[in-house]
């Protein structure tokens, strides 16, 4: 058993702490993460309650393989009900602080109702309190970080916090652990702050000594390293490049969602990418890549750590700015850059710099702050609602701008913390906002690769890649290459990543790892580690479990197949440019041949024979 | 510019991460245009800029992927777009 089997339950609203023991049946089914935190969350709250209400929990979870010497196995998740779509919300980050956690003994803390002043919890292995954090709110996450570190002087400390934005009331505040890895999405950061709870540090110092066969684990964590070492993208493009390599790619297959998706391809995208940052500046001679960073027991080592030129007029004069720090990563960049018709890479990096240092969520931010240039464009918002900033495509400073108002949910930050969705309501313009179910696009047009429009309007916490990249297969080629511009084929895909994804999140394994491994090099090191008989096909079931799982629970909360859809934008508006011109999404020729693989009824509820098989 | 003798196409070549390093000089923003005959195949440009083959993963011809066995055709025409990546991923 790699699970600690202790659960941590903290109720906020009584200030008391007490400790249970995993239900291991859920386990047996669930794994761990974002399958098992997810199975407490559907039994324990109501899917009706109001995110930022007392009835609604946060759970903070580690993977049974989360602490081990497995690679990357140090993953954590965040589990809840979003504030911004209303779904399930389940939200994966590396860092040190899952590490921490497990190794203080907790497989994961939940936390219930609503502290009555700001508050933080302290963990030093079994011991637990509830600290008064008066001191600590309106601070950013960064110096909510330094603060805990000095007053507990101890450095070993990890911390997982939010910053103002959360405060603000964002709704796609993220929280932040390590000052630059994020539980980002779908407003996780947001339900924490309505809890009063400001941060969770925690110091473990217990090891994780609790796997089943520790000679077969070994074994296969060692099998599994050589294979990550020697396949090409884990061992040589994402330590080099990192997820940013992907900017020139999706630029030439005319998939680079661009000025609020109104274009597929970005003139500048050459100025913003992964290799544009290894490039030394003219300014200064210094590339904007300082080095690459990995995460706790990671051998990949994917992560970007910036810096920006000390004369670039968005840090001048603000020395606090002027060190390395976590730098844009492809989907920070893609959001931050073409969708904002952005391509000065510092700037990028700077607004990428406040959404780690205050905790709000790049991709979200950024695809909010194209829907409003697209309003001021249009002259639905004006620069009276600015404060006289000109809120135009391409310009860098309004983006600066944007990202400090946003940060401190100071004036028009209050409407962008809105998200896309709700802002475009509010100036009159619903179909200009780019999201699914209220969350906002990642950087792949749906109207290039075919499968990513279906996999948007499927995924139970509204528009996300991590769902099912179908990116991997249909541009990459990995397993194998498809064809991006046709529908054919993409249902059974997508629902194939779907299953296989929801099972690599409960492991506590990070999600790129499958650029090498599938659940042939996975299921071995979760079988050594855990109780119960883990094959590649068991884990595909407790994956197709966990899918239907959250579906119902979005059901229950009223989504219906309604939701299960794209923009306007992307089902009628064709693109202008590159392989997909005159395409649109073909999701109309793809969500019935889903559904019915998935065993739902034409309307997209489970039937009660998948419920059945599955044990729902 | 790259002259080549027997020039019969121009088109534009572009390579990617690791590859950057076999571009000729003179390229910018990882693109250089040339003129190439017009029996040009793929992989003849692959070999002629000695990309290791194995290394020539995503090959694109104006963003659409190449499969092996069309990398021997000859399938380029003037004004194309040729951009070649190792294998990559991002997320
Ligand atoms: S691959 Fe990247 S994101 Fe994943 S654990 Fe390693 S460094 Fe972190």
């Amino acid at each position: 058993m790699a699970w600690t089997r202790n659960v941590m339950r903290v109720n906020l609203t009584k200030g008391t702490i007490t400790n249970e023991p995993l239900n291991m049946d859920w386990a047996m089914d669930y794994l761990g993460q974002r399958g098992l935190a997810s199975k407490y969350l559907v039994e324990e709250i109501d899917p009706k309650c109001d995110a930022l209400g007392s009835d609604n929990k946060l759970i903070m979870t580690t993977g049974p393989l989360t602490g081990t010497c497995a690679s990357t196995g140090g993953r954590y998740s965040v589990v809840t009900k979003s504030p911004l779509t209303g779904a399930i919300a389940c939200s994966n980050s590396g860092g040190f602080i899952g590490n921490e956690i497990k190794n203080a003994g907790w497989d994961m803390i939940i936390f219930e109702g609503i502290s009555p002043s700001p508050v933080y919890l302290y963990v030093e292995n079994d011991k637990a309190e509830l600290l008064p954090a008066d001191d600590l709110w309106g601070e950013s996450a960064w110096e909510t970080d330094e603060l805990i570190h000095k007053k507990h002087q101890d450095p070993l400390i990890r911390i997982a916090c939010v910053g103002r934005s959360a405060e603000a009331g964002c709704l796609y505040a993220g929280i932040i652990n390590d000052l630059h890895r994020a539980a980002g999405r779908s407003g996780v950061g947001t339900v924490m702050a309505s809890k009063n709870l400001k941060a969770v540090a925690v110091r473990g110092t217990k090891g994780v000594g609790n796997v089943k066969d520790p000679a077969a684990f070994l074994k296969a964590t060692e099998q599994g390293k050589k294979v990550l070492a020697e396949n090409a993208v884990t061992g040589q493009g994402l330590p080099t490049y990192g997820t940013q390599v992907l900017m020139n790619v999706i630029n030439e297959i005319g998939a680079m969602p661009t000025r609020n998706m109104r274009e597929v391809q970005f003139e500048g995208a050459s100025k913003i990418s992964g290799e544009a940052m290894h490039e030394p500046r003219p300014t200064d001679g210094r590339p904007n890549l300082t080095t690459n960073a990995a995460c706790f027991g990671c051998t990949i080592a994917c992560g970007r750590i910036s810096t920006i030129d000390q004369g670039h007029f968005s840090i001048q004069n603000k020395p606090e700015y002027w060190g390395a720090s976590g730098g844009a990563e492809y989907e920070a960049a893609w959001a931050l850059g073409s969708d904002c018709g952005v391509d000065d890479l510092d700037a990028i990096t700077y607004a990428n710099f406040l959404c780690n240092e205050d905790g709000f969520d790049p991709i979200s931010f950024g695809s909010t702050v194209a829907a409003a240039m697209e309003l001021f464009e249009i002259g639905a918002i004006t620069t009276k609602e600015t404060g006289g900033m000109e809120l135009k495509f391409g310009n860098p400073k309004a983006l600066a701008w944007a990202a400090e108002v946003t940060a401190k949910g100071e004036g028009f930050g209050k409407d962008l913390g809105l998200g896309s969705k709700r802002l475009c309501e509010k100036y009159g313009h619903p179909d200009l906002s780019m999201t699914v179910k209220g969350q906002e696009f990642p950087a792949y047009d749906p109207r290039g690769i075919q499968g990513m429009g279906l996999t948007y309007a499927t995924s139970n916490r509204g528009a996300c890649h991590l769902r099912s990249y179908t990116v991997a297969s249909e541009v990459l080629g990995i397993p194998e290459k498809t064809d991006p511009l046709v529908t054919d084929g993409k249902p059974e895909l997508v629902k194939a990543f779907q299953d296989a994804t929801a099972a690599v999140d409960s492991t506590g394994l990070c999600v790129f790892t499958t650029f090498a491994w599938t659940l042939e090099d996975i299921a071995p090191q979760v079988n050594a580690a855990c109780e119960g008989d883990w094959t590649p096909e068991k884990m595909t079931e407790v994956g197709e479990r966990i899918w239907n799982m959250e579906r119902e629970f979005n059901l229950a909360a009223g989504l219906t197949a309604k939701d299960d859809t794209l923009p306007k934008r992307l089902l009628k508006e064709a693109a202008k440019t590159g392989p997909a011109t005159g395409k649109v999404n073909g999701l109309d020729e793809m969500l019935p041949k889903y559904y019915q693989i998935r065993g739902w009824t034409p309307d997209g509820v489970p039937t009660a024979e998948t419920r059945q098989r599955l044990g729902l | 510019m790259q002259e080549l003798s027997d020039r019969g196409m121009r088109i534009t070549f572009k390579l990617y991460a690791s590859l950057a390093d076999f571009l000729p000089a003179g390229s910018e923003k990882h693109t250089i245009k040339i003129d190439i005959p017009d029996t040009s195949t793929p992989n003849e440009l692959i070999d002629r800029y000695k990309v290791p083959r194995d290394m020539a993963h995503l090959v694109l011809l104006n963003g659409i992927y190449l499969k092996l066995e069309d990398r021997d055709r000859n399938i380029i025409k003037d004004g194309d777009t040729l951009a070649i990546w190792p294998p990559v991923a991002g997320g």
